[in-house]
């Protein structure tokens, strides 16, 4: 046995979820999470992100709490009704501002587990293919109940009608995951998915400290075949897209994680950035906090200018600078 | 004693009762001090697998409030002079009804608890044990696992069991690491400690008691229940390998059945694990994302063991972590 990171192996929320199944099957219908809020302007309640480990602190207090009352009380009420948004109508502004958001529902999808099977290393799969001829600027994925909600925003130095890139996150409790792209003419289209996860970010995923730091910063850049082909109706007027996944261990601590026999908190440390480029020009850049998984990972679709190597640049919060350069051979195939 | 064993210092216990009482503070339910409230559950039943070898065989489970947290296999080891215990359960109620059970069979004092690792199905008990004269032992990497999982562990129990019996639940870290090997000796019957490499987590210690041949070998071996891999794959198969060739009389898994044949118990782990590796390489040659590996890998083991709905998609992951870095 490991521990209860799964939300398939917390008895409370199976037995919560077991009776939100009973009810949704009385009424004959099956419950949908809302896919977006509505467009608008968001409420004023603005969700700042105080220093660290100020914020940080208060928020593992207060899920703590919040854990044991809920868990003695029958546990999320979210799970028997639907998951309102209302994390989001608060963070919204800070994130987007007034912008307006286009349901992404057909254009962005994202691939999520439901239940999330280790809540320190969810997978995340991204794909979008944007209508009307526009191009994908922008990528930002939220998790709206993490204690810092934008787990990272992709900008993309080539605009492509296509979009697919795989990450993996940390989610703190039962939340929504958001991906909002951003079109070449400004419009944003937004999906969101229902993800069941508890403790991502206290939890330490580390498995073998020793070996996690004894590496720290090396790099590593493959290029996975497409396991599902492009569909053949997107045009691709720049040439033939490939995958590329830039790997870099780190052990991106969250400053969430305690040490009880000290009480003190095992200082936050992540990686902040990440470039990759080709011939000096940006291919994608990602910035990044606390709710990237451990050994950081980003694999991206996008079109070689040459058969030059990827340059792979990464920072973290403590400044030390972590690069390489990768042949587009390596790891091919 | 031979390897390097460390002494750790009191201070450590009476940090994490400082810890303790902190995190009550903080709101948490109540520290060591809260054992008196919790039920006391019915003596473990015990098994003799030889001769004063005993051992409790654990259901099945996930830790719940009827099961209390008595998930994993525990035992103990009896000599002239004193008892070594192996594991203690996921709660300290697991953990006294375990000291019952001893008390029940021998007067002889407690001297030694062993950890076999870090897990809380595992280690929860240790409260139950702590006392003059009672030295805990465990990997000599466990004390640094156990600083970095413990909270959570504790504010698990708060999710899994009641109220009173997460509340009387605290961590104990070592006494004493162990980095190699090293004996304990209970008085004309000595028991073989050992540190493994990273495997079923960065901890496994195994206890050997060479009177009888019986090896209790902590999670790094499973039967019945899937395996759940926290360490490395690469590095368990590597180590089943070296296992293997041992020749003892009995072993002792964290979860399944006692006292079974070596090295016949270990097959259906290692087909497991081995082609669960095999797989999850073949998902990332063929470039599929982690999640799509998830999806697909080690379906056809999913009627060979119990809890497979609960960890393969996590092992998946697990292994998936460790080997795109090939």
């Amino acid at each position: 046995m490991l521990d209860d990171r799964s939300a398939a192996v917390r008895p409370g929320g199976d037995r919560a979820v077991a009776r939100g199944a009973a009810i949704r099957g009385a009424a004959g219908t099956e419950a949908v999470p809302p896919a977006s809020p509505p467009r608008g302007r968001a409420g004023g309640a603005l969700r700042r992100m105080p220093p660290f480990g100020a914020v940080l602190v208060g928020t593992v207090l207060a899920a703590v709490l919040l854990a044991a009352v809920c868990v003695r009380s029958g546990v999320a009420t979210a799970a028997e009704t639907l998951p309102p948004d209302a994390t989001w109508q608060a963070i919204r502004g800070d994130i987007v501002g007034d912008a307006a958001i286009t349901d992404g529902e057909g254009i962005v999808t994202v691939g999520a587990p439901y239940r999330a099977d280790d809540a320190a290393v969810v997978p995340i799969d991204i794909a979008a293919t944007l209508p009307g001829g526009r191009r994908v600027r922008t990528l930002t994925l939220v998790v709206d109940e993490n204690p810092s909600p934008v787990a990272a925003t992709f900008t993309f130095g080539e605009e492509r009608p296509t979009l697919r890139l795989s990450t993996r996150l940390r989610i703190n409790s039962y939340s929504y995951v958001r991906a909002i792209v951003e079109a070449d003419d400004g419009t944003r289209y937004m999906t969101a998915r229902y993800v069941k996860a508890s403790g991502g970010c206290s939890a330490p995923a580390l498995k073998d400290e020793e070996a996690a730091l004894a590496n720290l910063g090396k790099m590593k850049m493959r290029y996975p075949p497409p396991a599902t082909p492009v569909p053949t109706a997107v045009v691709e007027p720049d040439g033939k897209p490939i995958m590329a996944q830039v790997m870099i261990r780190h052990p991106n601590y969250s400053g969430l994680q305690m040490n009880p026999v000290t009480m003190l908190y095992i200082p936050a440390r992540f990686v902040t950035s990440i470039e990759v480029s080709q011939d000096g020009e940006r291919l994608l850049s990602m910035e990044g906090g606390i709710s990237l998984s451990e050994d950081p990972t980003i694999a991206f679709e996008f079109v070689p200018k040459s058969g030059d190597p990827l340059d792979v640049t990464a920072v973290d919060t403590e400044g030390s600078v972590f690069s390489g350069a990768f042949p587009l051979s390596d790891g091919a195939g | 004693m031979s390897g390097a064993v460390r002494r750790r210092g009191a201070a450590l216990v009476v940090a994490t009762a400082l810890a303790a009482a902190a995190l009550a503070a903080a709101g948490l339910r109540g520290p060591a001090a809260g054992a008196a409230e919790t039920a006391a559950m019915a003596p473990l039943p015990v098994t003799e697998l030889a001769p004063g070898v005993f051992a409790y065989q654990a259901p099945y489970a996930l830790i719940a409030p009827p099961n209390r947290g008595a998930i994993a296999n525990v035992g103990f080891v009896v000599g002239r002079d004193a008892v070594a215990v192996i594991d203690t359960g996921g709660s300290y109620a697991v953990g006294a009804a375990l000291l019952a059970a001893i008390r029940a069979r021998t007067d002889l004092p407690v001297r030694w608890v062993v950890n076999t690792h870090v897990h809380p199905d595992h280690l929860l008990g240790n409260g139950a044990f702590r006392a003059p004269g009672v030295t805990f032992v465990g990997h000599a990497k466990l004390a640094r696992a156990l600083s970095q999982r413990g909270a959570f562990y504790l504010e698990q129990s708060h999710r899994q069991l009641d109220p009173a019996d997460a509340a009387a639940t605290v961590i104990v870290p070592p006494d004493v690491a162990v980095a190699d090997r090293m004996e304990i000796d209970l008085g004309g019957r000595t028991l073989l400690l050992e540190a493994h490499p990273t495997a079923h987590t960065d901890d496994d210690l195994t206890v050997l008691d060479a009177a009888t041949g019986t090896w209790f070998l902590g999670d790094l071996l499973f039967v019945g229940h899937i395996p759940t891999l926290d360490g490395s794959i690469l590095g368990w198969i590597a180590e089943m390998d070296r296992l293997a060739g041992r020749d003892v009389a009995r072993v002792v898994p964290g979860h399944g059945p006692l006292g079974l044949a070596w090295p016949e118990a270990l097959a259906p782990e290692r087909r497991y694990l081995t082609r669960l590796a095999e797989a999850v390489r073949s998902e990332i040659a063929a470039g599929r994302t982690m999640s799509e590996a998830a999806a697909r890998v080690g379906l056809d083991e999913a009627t060979a063991w119990a809890l497979f709905d609960e960890f393969n998609r996590r092992n998946v992951i697990a292994a998936y972590h460790e080997l795109e870095w090939e």
